[in-house]
């Protein structure tokens, strides 16, 4: 135990750069996309360097991380990168190892693209292969709906970027507050007390306190201290379920997901948005959430068809307002789309100036 | 040996021009996983049954640290056994997510010795995640890896593993250096990083501008975006390049598009009123090799952003609106400690910093941390009249 090393932290990223890129760190004069999926960078010492950019479906088993090693090994000196919506990166110095290189993915399965004004990987979280609160299953509805959308990734043209997000539920391990298009699994039915684990598995005050509506109290049950639910107070956050296990909260046929757009992070042209709710409730249908897929793909259509170049989701929805988003995708709107949480009253329509659809 | 699992639904989503995450399980299988094989059994089920089978994890991790590995346990054992534990580990990434084969080829075969062979590359915060394995196995991959130069990740409420954008490593708009700052901050912080002392998590985000490549301002309690203070880099002939060359509209793109209407074009002559100018990055993400930033470049600080649980989704606020970022980063890590230091005493659990902070009050916030109140903190000054005033001595209290 004596030689037990901790607290070394990450290894320092240096080493791991390419040669190309410690000589121009920090000099990078302008960049291109060459092609769809191909970058190139151009340093102020007129040097280039090749990124090209493959989608992984984030759950990637150390076969296929092997198998991105011998690629990087055999076109550009074994440098790769990931991205931060999971997409793989290699980067090669020589010009005449990138369309081999496009090729090798392309026919390993590992589709070449996410570059400019399109729909590039969907940042997402566990779902039913990992997680204790998943109200659905995150890879497969992410590889539907980007089998559906898969144009757009490498070919196919958008106004703009179009962020996708998906949630499997509202812890969000995923920026689906600020997407374009956010898919977000909900949970719709109050926990179930397990009653006789309760005070075994879990504290009863941090089970109440967990409440940010107070729908919890504490209760005996059947001479088990415990805790008992306002269910008409419950708002389906699972806040108590990830402090107390004994709330179960999933459930087979009321948990499904939902629909939000026009958010955004980056801050060019208008300031950073959050995603807003465009359909409330959608089942959940594995393997391939048709419904989930068709909803998403709508509103897809109808953004390309009528946005204005450079223009993000929520930009487009706030020209054209509310009004028309909802006639133009035929999305009906409901009671449900009202707010009625803390902040509600700022969301509310206070002047004329609302657009006629 | 695990037993062959019948997967019909889940096969097909091994179709389509996507790539397959049942075909990467089925690799990992293949390959002699056993907990692969049951993974693929118990989602399976899962999609028959349309509900998760996965229960909270419970306290297991590596001696001495509080956070790195998330516990799992399968909820039927006795069916699925090489699933019973399925604990994730976060390995705290390289500044960037820059790797090379032979490392990855390293941690690979650490990751086929002792787990599932199934990773996340990588997990929303930053880490790459090592997808399900063992209570046993958790120390030997804990000590094979620090062998080989890695470290675990944040988890639980602490500094969760800080990100970055590429930066300066691969980007012309990188207003500091993100990678370097990314790594002394995770470097410095790591008994934060290691083991859980907040009232909830605190998310470190990195981007050299504010495209916000890593999400910073929707995802992190502290985001540290790129700006620059003087004024943007024009390169005339460049301009004229564009106009001539009809690649972009000027009018229509770029001058129109500003949203302050700060740009002005004759038809060769691109002039920018930098006074009204916002930072937005439009221009220059429309024209690169004719506009940059400035060159003094450095970072607006940001803090509280977070997602809905449990007060509501947040974007962070500006704290700081210029502050150079050169190493060792003295005042970025100040600033930190003072707000450590508040929300750790007075912050409830679970309370993210940012919820912290409206339920004290922005104003009472900074008078504790040490930061003189600035109007760009705020979209406008108050508009309702309740106001806490304090009579001091001087105010002609009796």
């Amino acid at each position: 135990m004596a030689d037990r090393k901790t607290d070394i932290g990450p290894p320092h990223y240096e080493k791991f750069l390419p040669p190309i890129i410690k000589a121009n760190y920090g000099k990078w004069k302008h960049h291109e996309i060459v092609k769809p999926g191909v970058l190139m960078h151009v340093g102020q010492s007129g040097d280039k360097l090749f990124s090209v950019r493959a989608a992984t479906p984030r759950l990637v088993s150390t076969v296929t991380i092997r198998l991105f090693a011998d690629i990087a090994e055999e076109f550009c000196d074994g440098h790769l990168r990931w991205t931060s919506r999971n997409n793989v990166e290699f980067l090669i110095s020589d010009s005449s190892k990138v369309d081999p290189c496009v090729a090798r993915l392309t026919k390993e399965g590992y589709p070449v693209g996410g570059t400019g004004p399109g729909i590039t990987n969907i940042v997402h979280t566990q779902g039913w292969v990992h997680c204790h609160s998943a109200a659905t299953d995150a890879s497969g509805v992410v590889k539907a709906v980007m089998d559906e959308l898969f144009p757009y990734f490498n070919d196919k043209k958008l106004p703009a970027k179009l962020r996708i997000a998906f949630a499997c539920c509202l812890n969000m391990c995923g920026a689906v507050h600020c997407s374009d298009i956010s898919i977000l699994g909900v949970h719709r039915k109050a926990p179930v007390v397990n009653h006789e684990q309760m005070n075994k598995m879990c504290e009863i005050p941090s089970t109440v306190a967990a409440c940010p509506t107070g729908a919890i109290r504490p209760a005996t049950v059947d001479g088990n201290q415990s805790v008992e639910v306002i269910e008409e107070q419950c708002m389906f956050c699972a806040n108590c379920y990830t402090v107390c296990p004994a709330m179960t909260l999933n459930d087979p046929i009321n948990d499904g997901l939902s629909i939000w757009v026009g958010g955004k992070v980056s801050q060019a042209r208008s300031e950073p948005m959050f995603s807003k709710l465009a359909i409330p409730f959608i089942p959940n249908e594995p393997p391939r959430w048709p419904t989930t897929v068709a909803a998403v793909k709508n509103i897809v259509e109808v953004y390309a068809a009528h946005a204005n170049n450079y223009e993000r989701m929520g930009e487009w929805i706030e020209r054209i307002g509310w009004p028309r988003f909802f006639d133009m995708t035929g999305i009906e709107f409901t009671k449900l789309h009202i707010d009625d949480f803390s902040h509600a009253g700022e969301t509310y329509q206070r002047s004329v100036h609302f657009k006629r659809v | 040996m695990a037993t062959k699992r019948e997967t019909p639904l889940l096969d097909e989503l091994m179709t389509g021009p996507w790539p397959s995450f049942v075909k990467e399980i089925k690799l990992s299988a293949d390959d002699g996983k056993d907990a692969a094989s049951d993974l693929l059994g118990v989602l399976e089920k899962s999609y028959n049954e349309r509900i998760g089978h996965w229960k909270h994890g419970g306290i297991v991790g590596v001696m001495g640290y509080g956070g790195g590995v998330i516990g799992r346990y399968n909820d039927l054992p006795e069916e699925f056994p090489a699933v019973a534990h399925f604990h994730t580990i976060r390995v705290n990434q390289p500044s960037g997510w820059f790797y090379t084969a032979d490392v990855l080829r390293k941690i690979c075969d650490i990751w086929d010795k002792h787990g599932s062979g199934i990773t996340n590359m990588h997990g929303s915060t930053g880490d790459m995640v090592l997808l399900g394995c063992n209570t046993d196995a958790l120390e030997p991959v804990f000590a094979e890896l620090t062998e080989i130069g890695f470290d675990l990740g944040g988890s639980g409420s602490d500094m969760r593993t800080p990100s970055c954008c590429c930066g300066e490593a691969r980007c012309e708009w990188a207003c500091y250096d993100t990678m370097a700052a990314c790594h002394d901050i995770t470097m410095h912080f790591q008994d934060e990083l290691h083991r859980p002392a907040f009232p909830y998590k605190w998310k470190f985000k990195f981007s050299g501008c504010s495209n916000d490549c890593v999400a910073s301002i929707a995802r992190s309690d502290c985001s540290v975006i790129g700006t620059w203070s003087d004024d943007i880099q024009v390169d005339d002939a460049a301009i004229k390049e564009y106009a001539d060359g009809k690649q972009v509209d000027i009018a229509q793109d770029v001058v129109r598009l500003c949203p302050t209407g700060c740009i002005s074009f004759d038809g060769s002559k691109l002039a920018i009123d930098n006074a009204d100018c916002v930072r937005c990055m439009h221009c220059i993400n429309v024209m690169p090799k004719a506009l940059a930033p400035g060159k003094e470049r450095g970072a607006t600080i940001l803090i509280g952003a977070k997602a809905p649980i449990i007060g509501g989704a947040l974007l962070a606020s500006v704290m700081v609106p210029f502050l150079p970022m050169e190493a060792p980063y003295d005042d970025l890590k100040e600033l930190a400690e003072a707000i450590w230091d508040l929300w750790g005493e007075h912050g409830k659990n679970r309370e993210r910093v940012g919820e912290f902070i409206q339920r004290i009050g922005l104003g009472n916030f900074l008078e504790q941390i040490g930061l003189e109140p600035t109007p760009e903190m705020v979209a406008h000054p108050r508009t309702n009249p309740y106001i806490f005033f304090e009579l001091g001595e001087e105010d002609g209290e009796e």
